[in-house]
Order: structure tokens, then C-alpha cells, then sequence
């Protein structure tokens, strides 16, 4: 099982870990993103996170099934968030169950990482002292697609 | 015969531009690498887009030689910050 979704409602982690496990599964792992209060030592008030929606969609499916395969960790669910997010509000949680702890560390850091260079996803971050700025980020290769998609 | 592609301009880019979407007519079997030069040949402020941007074509990541067809959703995509 593999489960992927973008989401504009918060995020309970919670839940998101209860989606995986199972009765031969001894190691589960969940991580989580949060907005944190400060970018370069400037506090931060909120993230609006952007998203290009039906590709961000179909590019998290993509991470959740590879991370599936690569590491044989059966149970894998990702929840991205976008819009207006607060300082603490959770922005991503990704919960991997597996029959030992190795895969499920595994699969979950593959997760968060090509999230990083994949995603269509970006933040502007808005500043206490009444600011606002896109956050730099990582430049995606289309060797991260397979081509011209139909 | 001309073709006419939907081009998408997602978070710095929608702001530089000051606009999120825009129809571009290219000749028969131009390319990425084509409709980025065309769009920045028009001057300010789409020459402040960089020379090679990552694009999707149909929402998948296309590489510059990649031939367009009449109707693709092609969408320019600054560096990706999500997580």
C-alpha cells in the first residue's frame, strides 16, 4: 500500500501513521516538516505553500511507489499540505511501516528528499517584520520525469 | 501549420510576469528549448526568465529537445522548494 495526497486542510500526524502497520510489521517511522519561526536568522511568520496542483499529485504518487519499491516497505503513506501555513503548523508527514527498522528509516528519508528536488511545490515566506519572499530551492532535472508526458 | 501551446508560470515566475497562464503560437515541431527562447526574445520583463527553466510538458519535467504538439500544457517551474 501506498498512499500519497496534497491536502489545503491540516495535517494530523496521527492519522497518517495509523495508515500503515501491520501485524508482521516491527518497526514503523513517521516524519514530520513544520514551519519553523526563522530563515537566516530573520523570524518567520507563516509559509504560503504553492503547489502545481495535478502534477504535484501525480509526482507524489510517483515518490510514494519508487520509495515502495526501492526499499520493500510495504506500507507507505505521504501527506503534503499547501496554502497559508503557520509557524508549527505540520507541512508534510510521511509514515513507512516494514518488517524491520532499516527499510522503514530507509523509505521515509527517500520520501522527504526527492520531495526536496521533485515536488512542484514553493513556499514564500512571510517575515515578522512585515516581509515576504519565494524560499530558494532546489532545480529539478527532467531526467526527475521520464520525458513528454500524455 | 502553427501550433498553439498553454504555458503555465508557477510562484516567482507568476510574480515576475505578473501573470499565471498564456497561449503561445510556435511553428510545427518546435521544441521546449524553442518556446523558452521565444518567450524571452520578448523583452521585459520575460527576458528576466532564465535561459533554461525546468518545464513540464503535460506534467512531467521535459528536457529542452522535446518536440511540442498543438494543445500541450506546458508550465515553466522555478526551483522546487517543498517539505
Amino acid at each position: 500500500m501506498a498512499y500519497s495526497a496534497l491536502v489545503r486542510e491540516p495535517i494530523d500526524p496521527g492519522r497518517v501513521l495509523a495508515m500503515v502497520g501491520a501485524g508482521a510489521h516491527g518497526a514503523g517511522v513517521l516524519f514530520v516538516g513544520v514551519v519553523r519561526d526563522h530563515a537566516d536568522g530573520r523570524p518567520v511568520s507563516g509559509i504560503r505553500y504553492d503547489a502545481y496542483e495535478p502534477m504535484a499529485d501525480e509526482v507524489l504518487a510517483a515518490i510514494a511507489r519508487e520509495a515502495r519499491a526501492r526499499f520493500g516497505s510495504d506500507r507507505l503513506a505521504v501527506v503534503h499540505r499547501f496554502g497559508d501555513l503557520r509557524v508549527g503548523d505540520v507541512s508534510v508527514a510521511i509514515a513507512v511501516s516494514s518488517a524491520h527498522r532499516v527499510e522503514a528509516f530507509e523509505a521515509s528519508r527517500y520520501v522527504i528528499e526527492e520531495i526536496k528536488t521533485r515536488l512542484p511545490v514553493w513556499k514564500k515566506e512571510r517575515y515578522l517584520d512585515g516581509g515576504e519572499g519565494w524560499v530558494d530551492g532546489a532545480a529539478p532535472t527532467a531526467a526527475a520525469g521520464e520525458g513528454r508526458g500524455r | 501549420m502553427p501550433i498553439v501551446v498553454r504555458t503555465l508560470f508557477f510562484a516567482a515566475y507568476r510574480d515576475l510576469l505578473g501573470r499565471a497562464a498564456l497561449d503561445v503560437e510556435l511553428p510545427e515541431g518546435a521544441t521546449v528549448g524553442e518556446l523558452v527562447v521565444e518567450v524571452r526574445g520578448w523583452g521585459h520583463p520575460f527576458a528576466d526568465l532564465p535561459e533554461r527553466p525546468a518545464i513540464a510538458v503535460n506534467r512531467r519535467y521535459a528536457s529542452p529537445e522535446v518536440e511540442l504538439g498543438a494543445g500541450d500544457e506546458v508550465a515553466f517551474l522555478p526551483p522546487v522548494a517543498g517539505g
